[in-house]
Parts: C-alpha cells; sequence; structure tokens
C-alpha cells in the first residue's frame, strides 16, 4: 500500500511518500513524478521519512528520471531515509546517482544549490 | 397397470349396474301398469341408479383427471365425442321408432322404459364424463379458495346422492334450496375460464366449434329423456325419474352454464388472440436473448438474434445494427447498405441529434424526421443505444413505412431487449477474458519452463574449491541469474545476477544476461571491463526504469586469487577462516542499466582478494534477505550472517540446506513471494 502527497513550498514540490512501493504502487509513483515534471517544477523534493520499503521497480522509477532530471536541468532530493531503505539504495549505487540528504534542511539547500 | 385394472373393473361395474338398474326397473314399472304388488322394494332402482353413478363419476376421475398428457382441445375433443356418440345412439334409437311406426311394441310401456334407461344411462354418463373435464379446466391455475369451493361442490353433489337414495319424503323446499345452492355454485365455479386465455388462434375456433356442438348435443339429450320421460310418468308412476334427482338436475344446469360460458368467453377473446401470442412470442424472444450467451458460439451471433427478435416483434419493415469498435459491422435486414448510409446522412444533415450518434443514452422515436427524406420507402425510425459495461457499442434501428409506426410498448419491450443483449454480450466479453487469461497462466508456464533451462544444470567443479547454488522462483516467472564458466586450466568465471522486475520480460533479460555472460566472459576480460561492455550492450535492450544487478567473479586458483566487480548487486557475504570473522564486502558499483553512458566506469569498481582453504563464499539475491516473516519482518542481512556462521564447517550443499530450512521457517511458508536464488563456495 501507498500514499503520495503533493506539496509546494516557495516554488519546490514535495512528494511525500508513505508505505511500501513494489512493483504495483510504483506505477503511482511514476505518475506523481511524471507529473511533477511536466508541470514544470525544477526543485523536487521527495520526502521518504514515512516510506517502509522499496522494491526493484520502486528503484526503477527514480533511475528512469535521473537522466531526464540532468537533460532538463531539474533538480531532485531525496530524504529522510530510514537506515533499511538507504540501504536499499546504496546496495543498487543509487546513492551515487542521486541526491540523497538526510533531513529536510539539507534537502532544502542542496535543491537550492546553496 | 393398477390404475388400468381399476378402470377396466370400474368399467364393468358400471355395465352390470346398468343391466341391473334396467331389471329392476322394469319389472318394477311392469308389476305397477298390472297393478301387481312389486316384489322387488320401490327404492331400489334409485339406489342402483346412484352406484351406478358413483362408479361412472369414479371410472372418469381415473379416465381423465390424472391424464396429464390431455391439452385442452383434447378435453374438448373428448367431450365432443362422448356427446357425438350419445347423441347417435339415441338418434338410432328414434330412427328404429319410427321405422316401426306405432305398434303394440313401441306403445309397450316396457320398451319405452327400456328406451328412456338406455337414454338416462347415456345422459348419464356424457354428464359425469363433461363434469370431470370442466373440473380439469376450472382448476387450471387454481388458488386455495378455488380448490376449497370446488370440494364443497364435488362431496355437496356426492352427498345428494344419498339424499336421493333414502328416499326422504321430498320436502319441496329442501329440494328446492339443495338445487339452488348447486346452481350457485355451479355458477361461482364457471367463472374460472383462464385455461382460455393460452389457447391460439386456431385452437379457439376449434374449441368454438366442438362446445357448440356439447351445447347442442346436451339440449339434444335433455330434451329426448324428458320426452320420453313424461310418455312413461303417464303410464306409471313408480319408474326412475331423474327429474326428482338433485346430482343429475344439478350436473345438467352446471354442464350447461359452463358450456355457454365457454363459448362466449372463447368467442369474445378472438381478436384479441394475437395481442396475446404476440406477448407470449416477445417473452420467448426475451429468453432466446439471455440464452444466446451459453449457446451461442459467438457476439455475432447475439448481435443477429437481437435484430431478428426486435424486427419481428414490433413487426418493422427494416432495421440495422450498427457496433462501433475496431471495425465497423453493420447487421442489416432487409435493407441494403446504401438505404441505411442515406438514412444516417439525412439525420445527421437536420441535426437530429440522440438518435444515431450515440450521444444519447436514451432510446429515442423519432418518427417525424424521416418524413422529409425522400426516395425512402420509411416513415418511421426507432433507434436505440446498446451499452456494455457502461459504454455504448452500437445502434440498433428499426423502419417502418407507417407514419408513426412504433407505440409506447414496442419502444420498451425492445429497449429490454437492446438492454438484455448488451448483458449477453458483456457476459461474453467476461468470458472471453476469462479464456484469455487462462491462456496467458498457460504462457507464463511455459515462460517459467524456459527460465529454469536458462540456469546451468551443472557446476563447474575444481580441487580448489566447491560450489552448491540453489534457485526457487515464486509463482510467476523470475528474473533470478547465476551461472559458472571456465576459460582456461586455472581460472574460473562465476556471476550471479538479478533482473528487475518479474514475468515474461524479467525471464527475457535473464536470457540476455546469460548471452552476455557467455560471450564477454569467454575473452578472459577483466571484471570492471565485464560490467562496462555488459551495461553497454543491455542500454539497447532494457526498458525505461529496468535494470539488471549483478557480481561477476573471476577465480584464479593458480595465484589463489579472486577479481570480482559489483554492479549493484547484494554484496559478497564472505567468512575468513583465519579470523573465524564472517562480513559483508564493502565495495561500491551502480547496476548494470541505471547509467546509459559512459560515464559508468566512473560508477563501477574492480576488487581483489585472496582465499584461504576453508574460507566460504555466500552470494545471493535479494528474494532471501527481503524474505518476511508473518509480523512483516525481513529475513535481513544480521539474520544471514549468523544462519550462514552456524555451519561453516560443513560443505556447501549442507549449508545451503540449512540456509534454505531456516528460510523456510523463517517465513512460515512454503509458498514465497519473491525469488530465493544462493550460491555458495567453499575453498579448499
Amino acid at each position: 500500500m501507498i500514499s503520495i502527497k503533493r506539496l509546494q513550498e516557495d516554488g519546490i514540490d514535495f512528494i511525500m511518500v508513505v508505505g511500501e512501493i513494489d512493483a504495483s504502487s510504483s506505477i503511482e509513483l511514476d505518475l506523481t513524478i511524471a507529473k511533477s515534471v511536466g508541470e514544470g517544477f525544477s526543485k523536487i523534493l521527495i520526502d521518504c521519512s514515512a516510506l517502509e520499503y522499496i522494491s526493484s521497480a520502486g528503484l526503477g522509477v527514480f533511475m528512469s528520471y535521473i537522466e531526464e532530471c540532468k537533460d532538463r536541468g531539474i533538480k531532485m532530493v531525496l530524504f529522510g531515509m530510514s537506515d533499511k531503505v538507504a540501504n536499499t539504495f546504496s546496495i543498487l549505487g543509487l546513492n551515487e546517482l542521486l541526491e540523497i540528504a538526510s533531513d529536510k534542511v539539507q534537502a532544502k539547500q542542496m535543491v537550492n544549490g546553496l | 397397470m393398477r390404475n388400468k385394472a381399476i378402470i377396466r373393473l370400474l368399467f364393468t361395474v358400471g355395465v352390470i349396474t346398468w343391466l341391473s338398474l334396467v331389471l329392476t326397473d322394469i319389472s318394477i314399472v311392469l308389476s305397477s301398469v298390472s297393478n301387481i304388488k312389486a316384489e322387488i322394494p320401490a327404492w331400489l332402482p334409485g339406489v342402483i341408479l346412484n352406484l351406478f353413478i358413483i362408479t361412472l363419476f369414479y371410472y372418469y376421475k381415473l379416465k381423465i383427471e390424472r391424464d396429464e398428457v390431455l391439452s385442452f382441445v383434447d378435453l374438448l375433443w373428448k367431450v365432443f365425442a362422448t356427446g357425438l356418440m350419445a347423441t347417435v345412439i339415441s338418434l338410432m334409437l328414434r330412427l328404429i321408432e319410427n321405422l316401426l311406426g306405432s305398434t303394440a311394441l313401441t306403445r309397450n310401456v316396457v320398451y319405452q322404459d327400456l328406451v328412456y334407461l338406455i337414454n338416462l344411462g347415456l345422459m348419464v354418463s356424457f354428464l359425469i364424463m363433461t363434469f370431470t373435464v370442466w373440473k380439469r379446466l376450472i382448476l387450471y391455475q387454481k388458488s386455495k379458495w378455488l380448490l376449497r369451493i370446488w370440494a364443497v361442490f364435488e362431496v355437496g353433489l356426492l352427498l345428494s346422492l344419498a339424499y336421493n337414495s333414502l328416499k326422504l319424503p321430498v320436502v319441496n323446499w329442501v329440494f328446492g334450496t339443495l338445487l339452488t345452492v348447486f346452481i350457485v355454485l355451479g355458477l361461482i365455479l364457471s367463472g374460472n375460464l383462464k385455461w382460455v386465455a393460452y389457447l391460439n388462434f386456431r385452437q379457439k375456433w376449434t374449441s368454438l366449434l366442438l362446445l357448440l356442438l356439447t351445447i347442442f348435443y346436451l339440449l339434444y339429450i335433455v330434451y329426448t329423456n324428458s320426452s320420453i320421460s313424461e310418455v312413461i310418468a303417464s303410464s306409471s308412476k313408480n319408474f326412475t325419474d331423474y327429474k326428482i334427482h338433485i346430482f343429475i338436475l344439478s350436473l345438467i344446469v352446471f354442464v350447461g352454464l359452463y358450456s355457454i360460458f365457454s363459448f362466449l368467453v372463447i368467442l369474445f377473446n378472438l381478436p384479441t388472440t394475437s395481442v396475446f401470442e404476440q406477448k407470449l412470442e416477445e417473452v420467448v424472444n426475451f429468453q432466446r436473448i439471455s440464452q444466446s450467451i451459453q449457446t451461442e458460439q459467438s457476439e455475432q451471433s447475439v448481435y443477429n438474434i437481437l435484430l431478428e427478435t426486435s424486427v419481428s416483434t414490433v413487426f418493422a419493415d427494416a432495421g440495422w445494427l450498427e457496433i462501433s469498435g475496431d471495425k465497423q459491422n453493420v447487421f442489416a435486414y432487409r435493407i441494403s447498405d446504401k438505404e441505411a448510409h442515406e438514412i444516417v446522412n439525412h439525420l445527421n444533415e437536420h441535426h437530429v441529434r440522440g438518435v444515431l450518434d450515440q450521444g444519447s443514452d436514451k432510446t429515442r422515436n423519432l418518427s417525424k424526421h424521416l418524413a422529409s427524406l425522400k426516395g425512402s420507402r420509411y416513415r418511421s425510425i426507432l433507434a436505440f443505444p446498446i451499452y456494455v459495461k457502461g459504454a455504448n457499442i452500437g445502434t440498433l434501428a428499426l423502419l417502418k413505412e407507417l407514419p408513426d409506426g412504433f407505440t409506447k410498448e414496442m419502444t420498451k419491450i425492445v429497449s429490454t431487449f437492446a438492454n438484455q443483449a448488451g448483458i449477453s454480450i458483456e457476459n461474453f466479453r467476461l468470458m472471453e477474458e476469462a479464456l484469455q487469461n487462462e491462456r496467458y497462466k498457460e504462457e507464463l508456464k511455459i515462460a517459467k519452463t524456459v527460465q529454469k533451462s536458462l540456469l546451468p544444470q551443472l557446476l563447474e567443479k575444481d580441487n580448489d574449491f566447491d560450489i552448491s547454488a540453489f534457485s526457487e522462483s515464486a509463482d510467476e516467472v523470475g528474473g533470478d541469474y547465476y551461472d559458472t564458466l571456465r576459460i582456461n586450466d586455472h581460472l574460473v568465471c562465476l556471476i550471479i545476477a538479478d533482473v528487475s522486475g518479474k514475468g515474461t520480460t524479467a525471464a527475457f533479460h535473464m536470457s540476455q544476461m546469460k548471452g552476455i555472460f557467455h560471450s564477454l566472459a569467454q575473452r578472459d576480460i577483466e571484471p570492471d571491463d565485464f560490467m562496462l561492455q555488459a551495461n553497454q550492450a543491455l542500454v539497447y535492450c532494457l526498458e525505461r526504469g529496468s535494470f539488471i544487478s549483478a557480481t561477476f567473479f573471476i577465480i584464479n586458483t593458480q595465484t589463489r586469487k579472486i577479481k570480482y566487480a559489483r554492479a549493484g548487486h547484494c554484496p559478497v557475504l564472505y567468512y575468513c577462516t583465519e579470523k573465524k570473522s564472517i562480513e559483508y564486502f564493502k565495495d561500491k558499483g551502480v547496476a548494470l542499466g541505471m547509467v546509459r553512458n559512459k560515464s559508468y566506469s566512473n560508477f563501477i569498481q574492480a576488487n581483489e582478494f585472496e582465499y584461504k582453504k576453508g574460507d566460504v563464499m555466500v552470494l545471493y539475491t535479494d528474494g532471501i534477505t527481503e524474505a518476511k516473516d508473518a509480523r512483516n519482518e525481513e529475513f535481513g542481512y544480521e539474520r544471514l550472517s549468523e544462519v550462514i556462521s552456524e555451519v561453516t564447517q560443513t560443505s556447501p550443499k549442507e549449508m545451503q540446506d540449512h540456509l534454505i530450512k531456516r528460510l523456510y521457517e523463517f517465513s512460515g511458508t512454503e509458498n514465497i513471494n519473491d525469488d530465493y536464488t544462493t550460491m555458495i563456495v567453499k575453498f579448499k
């Protein structure tokens, strides 16, 4: 089960992901990010503090936006991951490809290019 | 068999009673005429007559009431036949009398009594026969109350026989009252004529004729009997007169009344018969549409049945059914495509919305708009949308040459047809879908077999190490892969990989990975180069969001060193005998397919380590670490290293069995929801 919320603040699009992302719920995540990108946000923050589990399909979603973000100059930062989720990202090496912050403050700094 | 025997017995008893009636009555009449004191008591003939009546009553009851096959017309036919027989016999007697002329014989009271008794017997059998048939007709579609009234009527009539037998002093008012009661009951019962409605036009005509003749026979027989009885009464007072017999009188009145009622009701029902027949046909048509799902092989037949039944139900002159979808389908009935197109165009030109543009969810009866179409025979049109799962899939149009040719009732009935057809088609599609799913499952099974066959049957053997591998996939096709390949006498390659996602695509990518492994590893390349080239090859086949995690090893048994590169796969668990420690290798590497340009080389790392005798290398996929127990807790990395450290001194096969056993214990079920794959290498 997953629940995704969006919230705009200071020109930053906050996407809050709550629950587990598996093969089926990853589609919803994909749609949400695609919508945010489509709406022209150049600063996207993904709050993973309530993310309990992410499957390879969910990781694939984040992965698929890496190049698009680079091409269109979009800053996408993930923050607030639990150790377990962070471990999943790092095993795949995604921590080297994605921008991952420890908390919201750091994430905001990163997204604003400070 | 038993029934037949009883019927035969009753018939015999009937004949015997009638004969004894004749004998006793004649002897009484004879003695009364000759003024001799009769040896036979005067009440005997009456009792015998009643016995005769009861016998006949049960005879016909068994013969007609229990016979289920008889239709209404058959029943009327039986009444008619009995009446005919009775009348013919009676007429023959009359003829003989006329031929003989006025002789001593014909004037003899004994002869007259015999003729009278024959006629009486015929009349009584005809009456009882008809009574039994009328009972069946009246009690068709019976209610509780009707049954009760009938029971009172029938039992009352039979009891009246006792009244007659006992020869109670004939008090006029009792006689009159009883007769009135029976006539009233008979009248009430005669109101039940439901069976008439179920006759079709032809049957009604037949019934009318039969009833008319039945009434005629009845009148004739009653007339004959009354005239003969008057003649006899003038010479003898002591014969068995039916005129004081309540049972016979009531029966005459009842049978006569019901015959007349039936005749009149059928007569007045004749003009509306076609309406009733049409309604019946509508019901049958409706059933045909709803059952077509079970019997028909395709949607086409459902459409054909819908068009056919709709046209025939509303007496349309033409019609068509247009089904939108992948390909336009038009089923036409007595109308050419050209004509239909003209009508459609005409309606479009005149902006008549909601008929054929499928924009309306209502049935529309737009007769007037066709009046302005020149060159067409049709003056009325009726159109219905057909819905399947809320989506409009087509339009049914019916045409008539008459202006304003469709009534409200027609609109209603065809609208139900259209709805029912929609449901039938929906069911049909659901069934198709279910079949399709079944086919997919079958295909998935094949994919699973293919995937299994991609895994090696035999692993490389060496004097320096033992390998044991295990792979079990969930119901769906998984994407776990492991393999070994010997390059030369001292170099052996190992690979373990996990394709993201499940299903046939995962199996497909897995086979690509196998191809890449076998072609690249042959060339004795460095592990990091292997990953770079594999990534380059996979970029063109992996779709967006898909990736493969893999770890590639080259074991050199000469130098006792292992080179490896990890591309996003689960870290290697290594047991070191010397330090007696078990730990996960900490190195870096991004999964294959994640970086789709040359910069991938920045994300892959080449590693090397030395192995000692007794060291154990455990390779696995995330299905194992992510296996969950009942409380949704993961098996995890810590538990994995604990389980392995318990059995580091055993053979790889035993270690593997132990791990699998613990894994199943942990998850509490054999039904895994991911793929479990391990490859355990123990060095010697």
